[in-house]
């Protein structure tokens, strides 16, 4: 038991959960109301902004995995690099088109939007259950970065005991969450990157020093690789791989319920414009605690539980006290993200389905209140996932989860630029895209997200995502001629061209 | 307030897709650069140049 590296922590957390409380009574507004608890009233700056969106996009998961991952596999790790470089072109064209036409309409999910531009509640149910589907496991795996930090500090017991401080750290957030909305992980959001920061600064510079310098890192790395059959360089046969790996995941990142919250948070289309050039330097952390993969190869951690890699590395390398302050970082990073997801969920079910099917007739009270209650279920439900399921399953969601994400892009991303796809076709090309991206996971027994395709005599190895988005948007070109061609109704579209361009006057006093 | 968005510009946004997406361009161990593999720095130095790309066709939107 490291006891100095606990203390701090525990005070870290005692910290983030009094922030968490707080959170409520930060830029006032009537919590009743689906707007306030769920967006925040739309009116956080740059600055919040970027904070917030950082929080969400790189979680504890990411800290744990993407070491792991380079730890085991070298340069293929680094997909996640190229992935949040593209990432940010793209949310720089979409997504302030979503918050403007979400401003017009109130609308506080993209379930909403695809309801109202194409008159379709069964498309919207879709992108809903989707995204709910999808972000049950990812909220489950957050769980598994405070458990790796934990483990390590030697804080294990048995039954139980075992999963006491989860449970713990699970119900305060459940708590914080259902009284301050998203104003609690946004408000958290900015310790939790301030700890994140100092870690990655120190740890890039210190550990290093100590191993003998970043030339020598990658000398050890090159040579210690190919007996976990990785590679310090990208090897050709994995270039398709890597390659679509990146953009999937890029186009999927913005459409996770999360990331629309916290994009529809902003006050507005240009704040999240300034958002998209200044959050590239979390993708440069992002770089250098991918790097810590090879500092663990170059300090001699062995291990076969691959989350423990940072962890043992930050305890073996790192003052004792100083690594608790890093475990504090990765524990908090797990809360923020999971706050916002269970936030996000609990929007898509109160306005898509509860709402929809339900109780037509919801007030806006009511509305706000079944919100509150949906979030801690879903906090509750992600916590009952990871202490009863085993966690590989988990992790076969997650991955399942981001191909699933993807097969929305065609109602939501293009839904955004023209109405010309029918909204049949939309609803069977996703259809598709959810059977043909499952199927090929299963085939590979949910172990990876990539599938090989054999055409003819080759076999190209990719993302099973972007094979399902191709099945999926080729089969709604397909019948969307068809139906157009055949006069098949399309709904009314309750957006206007203008919707989409009118943006706020700057500096105008937030509602 | 409309704004009109000066879209032609974004065409410039597919550099950073060539760029980071293909990978013969930069699977290679030379030249190193402080200790740091082609592979490495060059897909660093992609963070700076989007970060920079997005900042200009920030500007020319808003002016």
């Amino acid at each position: 038991m490291y006891w100095s590296a606990f203390i701090v922590f525990l005070i870290l957390f005692v910290l983030v959960t009094v922030l968490g409380f707080y959170a409520a009574r930060w830029h006032h507004g009537d919590m009743d109301l689906i707007e306030e608890w769920g967006l925040a009233g739309r009116r956080f700056g740059t600055f919040v902004t970027w904070f917030l969106l950082g929080g969400d996009l790189y979680t504890a998961y990411t800290f744990i995995a993407v070491p792991a991952l380079v730890y085991g596999a070298g340069a293929f790790g680094f997909f996640a690099v190229p992935y949040t470089i593209v990432v940010f072109p793209i949310m720089y064209i979409v997504m302030p088109r979503l918050w403007r036409v979400s401003k017009q309409r109130n609308y506080v999910t993209a379930a909403d939007f695809v309801r109202g531009r194409f008159d379709s509640s069964l498309l919207a149910l879709a992108v809903a259950v989707t995204g709910i589907l999808a972000t049950m496991p990812y909220i489950a795996l957050q769980l598994t970065g405070i458990q790796a930090v934990l483990t390590a500090m030697g804080l294990s017991g048995h039954g139980l005991m075992k999963d006491l401080p989860l449970i713990i750290a699970f119900v305060i957030l459940a708590a914080y969450t259902y009284t301050s909305g998203l104003r609690a992980p946004a408000l958290t959001a900015i310790l939790k990157d301030l700890l994140i920061y100092v870690t990655v600064i120190v740890a890039c510079i210190a550990i290093p020093m100590q191993l003998g310098g970043y030339g020598h890192i990658f000398h050890v790395a090159a040579a210690a690789l190919p007996a976990k059959k990785g590679s310090l360089i990208l090897s050709p046969k994995l270039f398709s791989a890597f390659a679509t790996l990146a953009l999937g995941s890029a186009f999927a990142l913005l459409l996770y319920p999360h990331a629309v919250t916290g994009s529809l948070g902003a006050k507005s289309g240009r704040t999240i414009q300034r958002n998209a050039a200044l959050l590239p330097l979390y993708s440069l952390a992002l770089t250098f605690i991918a790097l810590l993969g090879y500092m663990a190869i170059a300090a001699g951690i062995h291990t076969t539980d691959t989350n423990l890699v940072v962890p043992l590395l930050f305890l073996k390398t790192l003052p004792t006290w100083f690594a608790g302050f890093a475990f504090g970082a990765i524990a908090i990073g797990a809360l923020v993200p999971a706050a916002i997801m269970a936030i996000a969920a609990a929007n898509l079910f109160t306005r898509n389905i509860y709402r929809e099917y339900f109780a037509a007739k919801t007030g806006r009270n009511r509305e706000a209140q079944v919100a509150k209650i949906v979030g801690m279920i879903v906090i509750i439900g992600a916590l009952f996932f990871i202490v009863v399921i085993p966690l590989q399953y988990a992790i076969y969601f997650q991955t399942l989860g981001g191909i699933w994400i993807l097969q929305t892009v065609p109602a939501i991303m293009f839904g955004l630029y023209t109405r010309w796809f029918h909204r049949w076709a939309l609803l069977l090309g996703w259809l598709v895209g959810m059977v043909v991206g499952t199927g090929m996971a299963a085939a590979e027994s949910f172990k990876t997200s990539l599938y090989p395709l054999h055409f003819g005599h080759s076999v190209i190895l990719a993302y099973a995502g972007i094979w399902a988005i191709i099945a999926n948007i080729v089969v709604t070109v397909v019948l969307s001629l068809i139906f157009n061609g055949m006069r098949v109704s399309n709904g009314q579209d309750d957006t206007a061209a203008e919707d989409y361009t009118t943006e706020p006057v700057e500096g105008a006093a937030a509602r | 307030m409309q704004i009109h968005s000066k879209t032609g510009w974004y065409w410039l946004f597919l550099l950073p897709f060539i760029g980071t997406l293909w990978p013969p361009l930069f699977a290679s161990y030379r030249p190193t650069l402080a200790g740091f593999p082609f592979m490495y720095w060059y897909l660093i130095l992609w963070i700076f140049l989007v970060a920079i790309l997005s900042g200009i066709i920030y500007f020319i939107d808003t002016h």
